[in-house]
């Protein structure tokens, strides 16, 4: 072989190999055992996560100059869905916010009593899981006392929020859900104003959750009851959330 | 120089041929942590570019501006209706159709921020690299933790990688002899020149920490105790920027350090990082110079 011959042969070598190991990754992705391997890193970064964050640090909060012009909306921006239209419609007049599930005392609030009730405003980051960065002022009802005032049995472990929006018109409504700790964090809020104002429908009108330590898609918008439960598994696809039902970490903390 | 194709000379036989000695250059463990920081190094470039492929831009400061990126991949259609992919480099455009922005996917061209040669898994899914992507950082970090333990409680890094008094006075002819692609020969060639122990020095000890740092500031629940990373470098979207970068080093960093290992003899230096065994050439003039 002259040099050239070599220097080609190497490099069609290096390509093929190239080519080889991606078709692999790509192989490995379809297959659920690989899938399994990989996952394991989910458990691990949130064990280490948990490690090295005390239990109810705050996310970093920011200043009235810091907010970013128009919150940019994502996922499902205008609902279609039947009930939700009526909501709409009636301007929120008749809507309910649920408690439910394994408390010992189910409520619900209209969106006027959850106004009336002691409130948290806070200068948060939304960082969406696609990359971006939004800064955001938030008003809204912290979870943990609305939680104690239903009384969470003690089998409880996750809270779920069960959606009025699809983000697939042929899919389930959108859900997510939260273990305990980041149910009680002080940041946790079920916000109804953003920016001053009340929250536009693109952002989750007229209730929608801020959970400051985890990516956006867990930030359930349009949201109409809470349940509290035992487990994820019977839940849709049982992974504890839509986008978690689509391969996403049900641990969004990374 | 001695044909190598020709049969023993007279003159071969009299100044004797080139004498070459085998040494033991890498031991087992560096070997082993090499070749798994090749591998999580791969997933974890290839894996980013496809997250980077969810959003394909780049910010400064806190929060994402979007009129306003540092870098963007993007695609327009042209009034006849042709898709061609634009690279925007703070304000500047570049047509980059083919490649960046736009890019075939089954033959047919689309809009996209890298090309799927250069993405894991290689059609747009950002939740299956992102699996990729966390795997392999936890591979690349306890391997660079394990590589960082063996070098500074072994004599690795004192005996290899810190550079001597007199690596420091030759660093000028170090940068002459490796732009003129000349290369250590002879007992020389035995240890890393003054340039290779700084690249490796920079990589190992101050971009690796640097971009899981970065990747770490990135995630929301780290931010609660890493408020001050985010602060130095200007915030989460500068930390994503910084993150970009350095992994744009790195692809550098490998593209100098497989030129090397080509230029100064791939086989012996392949060898060695597989089998340990490095060949060292003693010339016949270096002999005849030496006595």
């Amino acid at each position: 072989m002259s040099r050239n011959e070599r220097r080609r042969f190497m490099r069609q070598a290096a390509g093929a190999a190239g080519a080889l190991l991606l078709g692999g990754c790509d192989a490995l992705s379809r297959d659920p055992r690989a899938g399994k391997v990989l996952d394991s890193a989910e458990n691990l970064t949130r064990a280490a996560q948990h490690l090295l964050t005390p239990k109810m640090a705050l996310a970093p909060e920011y200043t009235e100059a810091d907010i970013s012009h128009g919150f940019k909306p994502n996922g499902s921006t205008d609902p279609q869905e039947a009930a939700y239209r009526a909501m709409v419609d009636t301007g929120f007049r008749d809507y309910r916010l649920a408690f439910g599930g394994l408390v010992a005392k189910p409520f619900s609030l209209s969106l006027d009593e959850l106004r009336a009730l002691p409130s948290r405003t806070q200068i948060t980051r939304h960082d969406c899981v696609e990359g971006w960065s939004a800064i955001g002022k938030w008003k809204g009802v912290p979870l943990g006392g609305l939680l104690d005032r239903a009384e969470v049995s003690a089998a409880a472990r996750y809270v779920v929020f069960r959606c009025a929006d699809k983000y697939d018109p042929d899919g389930p409504l959108y859900y997510e859900s939260i273990d305990l700790e980041d149910a009680h964090h002080p940041q946790t809020i079920l916000a109804y104003d953003l920016n001053d104002a009340p929250l536009p429908i693109s952002n989750g009108a007229p209730v929608r959750v801020r959970i400051e330590r985890q990516l956006g898609y867990k930030m359930a918008k349009y949201i109409m009851a809470i349940d509290l439960v035992e487990s994820l598994d019977t839940i849709e696809g049982g992974k504890g959330g839509y986008w978690e039902d689509q391969g996403y970490e049900w641990y969004a903390g990374i | 120089m001695p044909d190598p194709n020709s049969s023993d000379t007279l003159a071969d036989v009299r100044f004797r041929p080139d004498q070459s000695r085998t040494i033991y250059r890498h031991t087992l463990p560096i070997r082993l942590m090499h070749w798994i920081n090749v591998l999580a190094m791969f997933v974890l470039l290839l894996s980013g570019l496809q997250i980077f492929n969810a959003h394909p831009a780049l910010y400064w400061g806190n929060t994402s501006d979007f009129d306003r990126p540092v870098l963007a991949l993007g695609a327009f259609q042209t009034p006849d209706g042709e898709l061609r992919g634009q690279t925007t480099i703070v304000g500047h455009a570049f047509d980059t159709t083919g490649v960046l922005g736009a890019s075939k996917v089954n033959g047919e061209l689309q809009s996209r921020g890298f090309p799927t040669w250069l993405t894991i898994p290689g059609s747009q899914w950002l939740a299956m690299a992102r699996r990729w992507h966390f795997f392999f950082a936890w591979l690349f970090v306890l391997n660079g933790l394990a590589y960082v333990g063996y070098s500074l409680i072994g004599p690795h890094f004192r005996r290899d990688l810190k550079p001597t008094r007199t690596d420091w006075r030759g660093i000028g002819r170090s940068i002459i002899d490796h732009a003129l692609l000349r290369h250590p020969k002879g007992e020389a060639a035995a240890r890393y020149n003054v340039l290779q122990k700084l690249a490796y020095l920079i990589v190992a000890f101050v971009l690796g920490p640097l971009i899981v740092l970065m990747g770490l500031a990135m995630s929301p629940r780290m931010a609660t105790v890493l408020g001050w990373v985010l602060d130095l470098v200007g915030g989460r979207q500068s930390a994503r920027t910084i993150h970009f970068i350095i992994a744009a080093f790195f692809v550098a960093f490998l593209l100098v350090h497989l030129f090397e290992v080509l230029v100064s003899g791939a086989a012996n230096e392949i060898r060695s990082i597989v089998t340990g065994r490095f060949r060292i050439k003693v010339a016949k003039g270096d002999t005849d110079e030496s006595k």
